[in-house]
């Protein structure tokens, strides 16, 4: 072990580039911060590779013997127990080390060339996306390598808060070309995300509940798995409910918002709102991964072996349907990011299908290779709109880049011509309809090449591309288990089967139509035909990733083929004994089978008519299919749907509520014990006035009355006193001498 | 015992009562900058309380002298009790960090008024630093007389602040924040009294007394009736003050009335005067009492999490949001304390502090747009990132550690929270957990609607960014707010001791349950 003690440097490297992009005047200087952000990344990088490759015996050693390696800290101390801050560096977290920062720091470069550094057109807020995106990779790094779930927590949420930040990084935008604006679209990723957090912040709760300890290692034992089978969690003694799954379920909660499954899925299309470099890092190699490799470091809970549990069922079927689903979405969508976010979402249901079949490898594997070619396509897909936008630019004299500087730097100045300048839009089309695409091949090379590598990937053109393997082996296990008459007699498996053989058709088919509308054909606009490739800080990106898109599949070749110089079951020797510790077994590679194949064969097909019916096209053919086509590209109304069922009627609650605290009920009642309490007192004082007060006043008045009468006998005049005198004495006289 | 071997506390509670003197006193045109001086070496002072805080959970820095005394008269025929009412400071690990709480909240209040107070200048300073007296001897007072005294007098500065520098409806919230208060007050007044006659009898001076040693002797040996009832009084004057479900209706009111200053004290410390009165007074008399009637407070305690979160949804008021934020936080203290356990009543305690900054923060960060704009209608903004970017990143990190983002402080305490509910009833946890989802949701929604979005108002494209001055105010503030989530240590560990103390205290209660 030389590296790995280091580990820990990992996240902080690109946390530092954060905080000194947002704390020191580096600000100021674009070129330093972009710099800084991207050096940082690079150690980081550099460093992950070198535990992956010096220290991986070592590791992979420790975790096969069942101690894996895992320092730990102590952090937050509450009576007698306390919680702890460790690292976790098995097999999965290598796994994770391999890629993400690889990734990650293509994406950097990438960014520079996106935000036009060095041109006059550079995005005003440079700085700051590097600050967050660093901030963003620090997250994705901590979530990889921690050994803690409460540690695994924090970065998980923190990786929510960048999100929310970047989705919404061009927060003066308002909505154009019918998408969300990126506040809204902001709110949106944050608040579905969090319903999810929340039920994963409930299964941890659950899970320290039961086992004592969130440090991985230790909580996922046989042990404790065995123990929480038998327990159940009782309600008020009424009736029991089984920990285990509750546990499993409510952890995968969190996975379903992150990883954008039915159905949280909502979030990630309208995500596009952020800049393209974004959308690579949410949708490849960060945060959905997350939720992917959530699942992955539980998968214990969910007993994934030998036919698995109940549980493990809920997460197959939602896995698949998931695929099949955003499948049909992305073939009816028209925006060229769009098509690519609803393909995440099938190709995450896919990689949660396999762990839910108990295939880690397998998900794993297809997270690896889909974080590769799916980086790739958005970036080239971004670098398509680049050049789109050059082209709108050429034409129309300002383009969104303009508008973003306009805002930020002229501010007062330029405010009169605003809103005139949203209206504009209008006046030009929008760059990232694929319908106003066509013939780009000619015009940005590169650009088609790397997608035409990322698209054949994605749709998994056989044998060549990384995507074939990792899909492959997702069927396999599903087919292997149907053939088993595993989990409910192999129905399970069988609808999972049937469903992502279905999905991988549309795929492939939704990949040709995107390829074919944007790159084919002639050119649908002036602006398409001014379009022009982008700078190297982005073609390179490209070019790299698109080699990784390819080769990332022999990272796992199956039993039964042999490629010379290369290691069959790379992947799967490195992760086997990742959970040998809870399930007391390693998992288990399939070998290869020529009968699955066929299926990527056929693939090549559904790509290949994608290309040729809508190479030139000027209007949609599946039109035909009508309500049901309308359905599709709307999302089967899932927006609507949410809108009717849950948004209005919390913001109606919220008003009613409000009411009710206010005007209706609560304020009311202490209102009215107020001007009860008043009345009595003016009650009190009508009283006190009248009846307490007239009693003192009328002895006063018959004190004063008979004063008016006395007072008449003083006269003053001594005769009258002598006169009344005398009638005294002689009455006194009277009275004595009777 | 007393480390310092010089009453600290004393000098705390009353150089503020003092420089109020001065301040009024002298011209008018000091008093800001005078009451300051005494605000920051009060604030100073109080340092050393955390300096010299020792890790036990005995009572520290103790001043224990009697005050107003009657014995018995031998030669009258008839035997009187005579009263012993004494002047007994103290600070353990649960008042601990509410007195350099107070005292920061209180010096940033007042270096924020001066930009924002024209009128009055010297009675308005003369009654924050009154303000700072009373609270501080809220938090310190072991003598249960002595602490009405502090807690009554907490209220007339306050009822001045707000009802001579406040809105237009000033006269309404003012009234209606003293008489509600002052109505639970009466409860625990009673109490008080009865628990004084009570020592005479059951313990062993002889005498009425109100000291809460002497009273924690001998409140388990009263009839659980007569405990049920003490314990309802004391609950109801809390509850009033936290404020608590469904009592909390004079909040909204009080704090969009008041000045910017009044609600950050407000809701900076006043709302924990509540809190604290359930960990220091009514839990700890009545241990089985509060472990009986613990499902009540924590089922109101969720009600008013998740229901004040609805409510802050609807507001249009910036300060209104920001006041039903509070009733929907402090149901997550009081959901803490009636946890009744470790990590229950650590993340209440440390949840104190941490509302106390991230709404003392957000209540100034209002303060600050309201100054520029004279109006806090949400409708009103949007787009400000792009006119005032340190104001927004302010306001970000705020209003994050606000809603519970893990790395500041405001996760560790909703997560210590949930786990001592959890531990206590998982159904409360369960429920509780949605105010987190909540809070996101009218927390984003303030923050997306002021920030973000065009910049549209044309009155809004003038606006300047944070002044330096505006700046150092809030900086103390953020910077706790990422320490305190970064280190939750430094403030956990010295609290222990006395927690574990509260916790023993519970378990004997637990042990003589009172229904069977």
């Amino acid at each position: 072990m030389q590296y790995a003690q280091l580990a820990w440097l990992i996240p902080l490297f690109p946390l530092l580039a954060f905080a000194t992009i947002i704390l020191t005047p580096i600000k100021h200087n674009k070129m330093l911060s972009s710099g800084l952000a991207i050096l940082m990344m690079v150690f980081s990088w550099g460093l992950s590779w070198a535990i992956f490759f010096v220290d991986q015996k070592f590791l992979l050693h420790e975790m096969e013997a069942r101690h894996p390696y895992s320092p730990a800290i102590d952090w937050l101390p509450t009576g007698t127990t306390v919680f702890q801050m460790s690292l976790l560096i098995d097999g999965l977290a290598l796994a994770m080390l391999f890629m993400v920062p690889f990734v990650v720091t293509m994406i950097f470069i990438y960014s520079t060339g996106y935000h036009n550094l060095g041109t006059p057109n550079v995005e005003p807020r440079y700085s700051r996306f590097f600050a967050y995106v660093s901030l963003f990779a620090a997250g994705m790094l901590t979530l990889a390598i921690s050994g803690n779930m409460l540690l695994f927590f924090i970065a998980w949420e923190i990786m929510g808060l960048c999100s929310y930040l970047l989705i919404g990084f061009w927060f003066e935008k308002g909505d154009e070309f019918g998408r969300l604006s990126p506040r809204l679209s902001a709110l949106k990723a944050f608040l579905t995300t969090r319903v999810g957090d929340v039920l994963f912040f409930a299964g941890l709760m659950l899970l320290y509940a039961q086992v004592g300890t969130l440090n991985i290692h230790e909580a996922l034992t046989h042990e404790n798995i065995e123990a929480m089978k038998e327990a159940s969690f009782g309600i008020a003694g009424l009736f029991a409910v089984p920990v285990l799954p509750m546990i499993a379920l409510l952890i995968f909660g969190g996975a379903v918002g992150k990883s954008a499954q039915f159905p949280l899925h909502v979030w990630l299309p309208d995500a596009m709102a952020g800049p393209t470099p974004v959308s690579a890092m949410i949708h490849a190699a960060t945060m959905v991964a997350a939720g992917v490799f959530l699942v992955a470091r539980m998968l214990p809970l969910f007993e994934p072996l030998h036919g698995g549990s109940d549980h493990l069922m809920v997460v197959a079927l939602i896995g698949a349907f998931t695929a099949f689903y955003a499948s049909t979405i992305a073939v009816a969508q028209n925006d060229v990011k769009g098509v690519l976010a609803y393909s995440t979402i099938s190709q995450l249901g896919y990689m949660i299908a396999a762990l839910g079949l108990g295939g880690l490898v397998a998900g794993v594997f297809h997270m690896l290779t889909h974080a590769f070619f799916k980086a790739l396509l958005f970036m080239a897909s971004g670098s398509v709109i680049h050049g789109m936008e050059h082209g709108v630019h050429h034409l129309h004299g300002h383009g969104e880049h303009d508008e973003h500087k306009v805002h930020a730097e002229h501010g007062v100045a330029a405010e009169p011509k605003q809103h005139a300048h949203a209206d504009d839009h209008h006046g030009h089309i929008d760059p990232q309809n694929m319908w106003n695409m066509g013939g780009l091949q000619k015009h940005m090379p590169i650009t088609f090449w790397t997608f035409m590598i990322g698209g054949a990937a994605l749709a998994g053109f056989p044998f060549i591309t990384a995507g074939f393997w990792s899909k492959d082996e997702i069927l396999g296990e599903a087919f292997h288990l149907w053939q088993k008459g595993e989990m409910m007699g192999g129905l399970v498996p069988l609808i999972v089967f049937v469903l992502l053989t279905l999905t991988a058709f549309l795929t492939a088919f939704y990949t040709g139509r995107q390829l074919g509308l944007t790159f084919f054909g002639a050119e649908r606009t002036e602006e398409a035909k001014h379009a022009h490739e982008s700078p190297p800080a982005m073609t390179i990106p490209l070019i790299v990733l698109s080699i990784f898109a390819i080769l990332a599949g022999f990272a796992n070749i199956p039993e039964g083929i042999t490629i010379p110089g290369i290691p069959g079951h790379y992947l799967g020797h490195m992760l086997e004994n990742v959970h040998l510790a809870a399930n007391e077994e390693a998992y288990h590679g399939l070998p290869f089978d020529w009968r699955l194949a066929l299926i990527s064969v056929a693939g090549v097909g559904f790509m290949a008519l994608g290309i040729f019916a809508y190479r030139g096209r000027a209007s949609e053919p599946l039109k035909a299919l009508g309500p049901l086509w309308t359905a599709m590209e709307r999302k089967w109304y899932m927006d609507e749907i949410y809108q009717f069922l849950v948004i209005r009627p919390a913001v109606a609650f919220s008003q009613f509520l409000y009411k009710v605290d206010g005007s209706w009920l609560i304020d009311p009642m202490v209102n009215n014990v107020g001007k009860l309490g008043r009345n009595w007192g003016q009650a009190s004082a009508w009283v006190d006035r009248n009846l307490v007060d007239g009693t003192v006043n009328l002895v006063g008045i018959i004190a004063n009355e008979s004063s008016e009468g006395l007072k008449r006998l003083q006269t003053g005049r001594i005769q009258n006193y002598l006169v009344i005198l005398l009638g005294g004495l002689l009455f006194l006289a009277g009275l004595f001498f009777r | 015992m007393n480390q310092l071997g010089f009453p600290l506390l004393s000098i705390l509670i009353f150089l503020p009562l003092l420089g109020a003197v001065v301040t009024s006193l002298l011209p008018w045109k000091y008093a800001s900058r005078l009451s300051l001086v005494f605000a920051v070496v009060n604030f100073v002072l109080s340092l050393l309380v955390v300096g010299y805080f020792q890790r036990t959970a005995e009572f520290q820095f103790v001043e224990r002298v009697s005050w107003i005394t009657a014995f018995d008269n031998p030669d009258t025929p008839i035997p009187d009790p005579g009263f012993l009412i004494e002047y007994f400071l103290g600070v353990d690990g649960i008042s601990l960090w509410m007195i350099p709480l107070t005292t920061l909240l209180s010096a940033i209040a007042i270096w924020f008024s001066s930009d924002s107070i024209r009128e009055r200048e010297k009675e308005y300073y003369a009654f924050m630093l009154l303000l700072e007296t009373g609270m501080l001897g809220v938090f310190m007072a072991l003598d249960l007389f002595l602490f009405f005294v502090f807690w009554e007098a907490v209220l007339i500065p306050m009822y001045f602040l707000i009802g001579v520098w406040g809105g237009k409806n000033r006269i309404y919230a003012t009234i209606k924040f003293v008489l509600y208060t002052m109505a639970g007050s009466a409860f625990m007044l009673a109490a008080i009294m009865a628990l004084g006659i009570f020592s005479v009898n059951l313990g062993q001076s002889g005498t009425i007394g109100y000291a809460l040693d002497r009273l924690q002797d001998i409140t388990p040996q009263l009839p659980p009736q007569t405990q049920l009832l003490l314990f309802l009084a004391f609950a109801v004057a809390y509850a009033i003050k936290v404020p608590l479900f469904p009592f909390h209706t004079w909040l909204p009111d009080a704090h969009v009335q008041a000045p910017t200053a009044g609600s950050v004290i407000l809701a900076g410390i006043l709302l924990k005067m509540g809190t604290y009165g359930y960990l220091r007074f009514a839990v700890p008399l009545f241990p089985a009492v509060a472990l009986e009637l613990a499902p009540i407070f924590a089922t109101l305690a969720i009600i008013g999490i998740l229901y004040g979160a609805w409510v802050a949804y609807a507001q249009r008021d910036m300060k209104s949001l920001v006041a039903y934020s509070s009733v929907s936080h402090l149901g997550f203290v009081v959901l803490g304390i009636f946890s009744l356990n470790n990590q229950g009543l650590s993340g209440a305690i440390l949840q104190m502090v941490n509302h106390g900054l991230s709404t003392g923060a957000l209540f100034l960060l209002v303060g600050m747009i309201y100054e520029r704009r004279h109006t806090r209608d949400l409708e009103e903004f949007g787009g400000l990132w792009t006119r005032m970017p340190v104001f927004a990143a302010f306001f970000l990190i705020t209003m994050l550690a606000s809603v519970g983002l893990p790395g500041l402080n405001g996760f560790i305490g909703e997560f210590l929270t949930l786990i001592g509910a959890f531990a206590a009833n998982p159904w409360w946890a369960a429920f509780a957990t949605f105010g987190v989802v909540l809070a996101a949701v009218y927390m984003l929604h303030l923050f997306g609607k002021i920030m973000f979005g065009p910049l549209d108002n044309p009155e809004n494209r003038t606006l300047s960014d944070l002044t330096r001055k505006e700046i150092m105010i809030l900086v103390p503030l953020v910077a706790l707010m990422v320490l305190i989530g970064v280190a939750p240590n430094l403030l956990l560990d010295p609290m222990q001791p006395s927690v574990e103390a509260l916790v023993e205290v519970i378990q004997t209660g637990a042990a003589a349950r009172l229904i069977p």
